[in-house]
């Protein structure tokens, strides 16, 4: 086979006609078996990806910290001191700690009545810093805009507002430049929130809250006292040594133990991705075994076929070895004509598989939460190349095991009794 | 072995002995039984002879045949086919001498049904290694010379018997082979048929081949220089 490989190709053309039938059902049950690999794996990597993008609506690889109480005694103070960081603190962490991408300080209120015309809405209002649209998904629909310096530093009455918020109150109408009261005071909408999926809150939805400049939140409200500090680091895996740069800085200034945990309550998105990613990877494996056995019985078919070809053939190989064929000679062909059965069918299913996600595109996912969760099946290439080794795989072996009996025919044997 | 250690076909040919037998045993063992089907055979068949081997069915003559056509192995004794030992050769190397020094015909002509006289006639040389000119030519003077020209087409269902047959030696003869191995050649043919393969034997055999003719046919034993007969797994 390996010495004279156009020799075992051109035996492989002039082998004698399969069955039709069989061969067209053998194709079929590879066919759907690599549909079913295809299809399956596609699901899983649309789910990963529409789970991706549901959690990227929180924010992506972020932190947020909540002020608590020391639990430990530290320079001679008791334990169970509440530690409060404050809207100035935020700049401090911003100077201090390496490795930052961006904090943000947050002040909610859980009740804040949203006025336009004769509605009244009563939901969440967060004072923000202008970090916050970006680690926090806060990206305006076209026309608006997030909260920016000038709004800060001059404490403007503005607020961006989140969807679902803006619908309540407005209906059909654009907000963007119109005027709402907010606990009775004026202010201009700047932005309103584009549809985002998000999976994980703190407290709710951004889709039914507000945000105004946390200056602006401090002059309205008198509060200084963060109700949360949002962190992320330039680099996910930087994550914990920022923490800890934060609660050292915090901890400097507050008098508390900086390896007092409880001080900062911490929730490390980062973590939950990894954990995320790691259940990902195991519903993907979940469904390539799935698929993949789908494809092993496909292969089973294949090897029957090719077994019960070496049988009708085994004449013809008795032949074919008297007049001087090497075993390798009788076995490459048959190899070949397995991997053929395999290949015919892996392409059909690859072909039925791409149709069927051109069809899957058309249906609409608006409106549905089922199908929005799902995602879109996505065929990628990594999802088409392990499909392909697989059937290489698969067809090799289907091929080998009977191309080995063949080998093994004995031409004595076969030539004697017709 | 290299493909080379078999090409000086000449030697063979002015070898007084082409094919050596001493004390030749064949033992099948099929698990449970063992069978004895050659308890020692001395055999010596020189150049250019024309040699029935005749003898009852069960008489070890297949076994026989295919040890000369090294399809098979002795289990015992010692086997040279033109001065060279067929002991512990692989294989690939059995395959090159059946391709290159044997001509098989069989009872029931074993041509292949899909494909035609001309690509069953062929097939010797494709594993020869033989050019597609050097394939063309070959197969037309071969089928030429067993009168079947117009037939090259044709496939084998489409063939009387002795047509069939006459492909097969044709076949037989596509790699020029030092011997001729014939089992009952004509036990499927009319008398007719029969006359004329036989005739192509002696053609075959006054142009100095060695044929091997396996029969128990009296009519065709008669006509070889000499008769062999085994009974019992050993030459009587």
């Amino acid at each position: 086979m390996f010495r004279r490989p156009l020799l075992v190709f051109q035996l492989f053309l002039r082998s004698s006609r399969v069955q039709k039938k069989r061969a067209v059902l053998t194709i079929a049950a590879i066919a759907w078996g690599s549909l079913s690999l295809l299809l399956l794996l596609s699901f899983g990597e649309g789910l990963k990806r529409q789970l991706l993008v549901a959690d990227s609506g929180l924010g992506r690889n972020i932190a947020i910290m909540w002020p608590g109480e020391t639990t430990r005694p530290w320079n001679g103070m008791p334990s169970g001191r509440p530690i409060r960081p404050r809207v100035e603190d935020i700049a401090l962490i911003a100077a201090r700690v390496p490795d930052l991408h961006a904090v943000s300080g947050e002040i909610r209120s859980w009740r804040t009545a949203y006025t336009y015309g004769t509605k009244t809405v009563n939901s969440r209002l967060t004072g923000a810093s202008l970090t916050y649209g970006d680690i926090r998904n806060h990206i305006p629909r076209a026309g608006g805009r997030f909260l920016n310096h000038l709004d800060e530093q001059m404490r403007r009455r503005v607020i961006f507002l989140g969807q679902e918020l803006a619908g309540d109150l407005f209906g059909d109408q654009d907000p963007v430049g119109r005027e709402l009261l907010v606990d009775n005071t004026p202010y201009t909408v700047v932005g309103v929130m584009i549809d985002k999926l998000q999976n994980s809150t703190y407290g709710g939805p951004d889709a039914g809250h507000g945000v105004i400049p946390i200056s602006t939140f401090k002059a309205q409200y008198g509060r200084d006292l963060l109700s949360t500090i949002v962190v992320k680091a330039t680099r996910p895996e930087l994550m914990p040594a920022v923490l800890q740069s934060v609660r050292e800085t915090m901890s400097v200034k507050y008098g508390f133990d900086p390896e007092d945990e409880r001080v900062l309550g911490t929730w490390n998105t980062v973590e939950g991705a990894d954990v995320m990613a790691k259940i990902m990877m195991g519903i993907q494996l979940f469904l390539g075994i799935i698929g993949g056995l789908t494809l092993v019985v496909g292969g089973i078919g294949v090897a029957n076929i090719m077994y019960a070809v070496v049988k009708e053939r085994t004449t013809e190989i008795g032949v074919k070895m008297a007049l001087g064929a090497r075993p390798s000679w009788v076995t490459g062909p048959l190899i070949l004509e397995g991997l053929t059965y395999t290949l015919l069918g892996g392409a059909l299913g690859l072909i039925m598989a791409i149709g069927l996600m051109m069809v899957l595109e058309m249906i609409p996912t608006e409106g549905n939460e089922a199908l929005q969760m799902l995602g879109k099946p996505t065929l990628s290439l990594p999802i088409a190349v392990a499909n392909a080794l697989v059937l290489g795989t698969i067809g090799l072996l289907a091929g080998y095991f009977p191309a080995r009996r063949a080998a093994m025919v004995d031409p004595a044997e076969t030539l004697r009794y017709e | 072995m290299s493909e080379a250690a078999l090409r000086p076909l000449a030697d063979c040919r002015t070898a007084e002995t082409v094919i050596r037998m001493e004390g030749i045993g064949k033992v099948y063992d099929t698990g449970k039984i063992k069978v004895e089907a050659l308890k020692g055979v001395d055999l010596s068949i020189g150049s250019g002879e024309l040699v029935a081997i005749i003898g009852p069915s069960g008489s070890g003559k297949s076994t026989l045949m295919n040890l000369i056509g090294c399809l098979d192995t002795p289990s015992s004794g010692l086997y040279e086919l033109c001065g060279q030992s067929v002991a512990g050769m692989k294989k690939d190397q059995l395959a090159a001498i059946r391709n290159r020094r044997v001509g098989f015909v069989f009872q029931s002509f074993n041509l292949l049904s899909q494909i035609s006289a001309f690509e069953n006639v062929e097939m010797p040389m494709l594993f020869g290694g033989w050019s597609r000119r050097r394939r063309k030519a070959r197969v037309e003077d071969l089928l030429e010379r067993v009168g079947l020209a117009d037939r090259m087409e044709h496939k084998p269902t489409e063939l009387s018997g002795g047509q069939m047959q006459r492909v097969a030696i044709a076949r037989a003869m596509a790699m020029d082979p030092d011997i001729l191995l014939a089992d009952e050649p004509t036990g499927n043919l009319d008398s007719s048929s029969g006359q004329d393969i036989m005739s192509l034997f002696e053609e075959l055999w006054q142009q100095g081949r060695t044929i091997v003719v396996i029969t128990h046919d009296p009519a065709l034993a008669k006509r070889a220089d000499r008769q062999v007969e085994i009974r019992d797994g050993l030459v009587v």
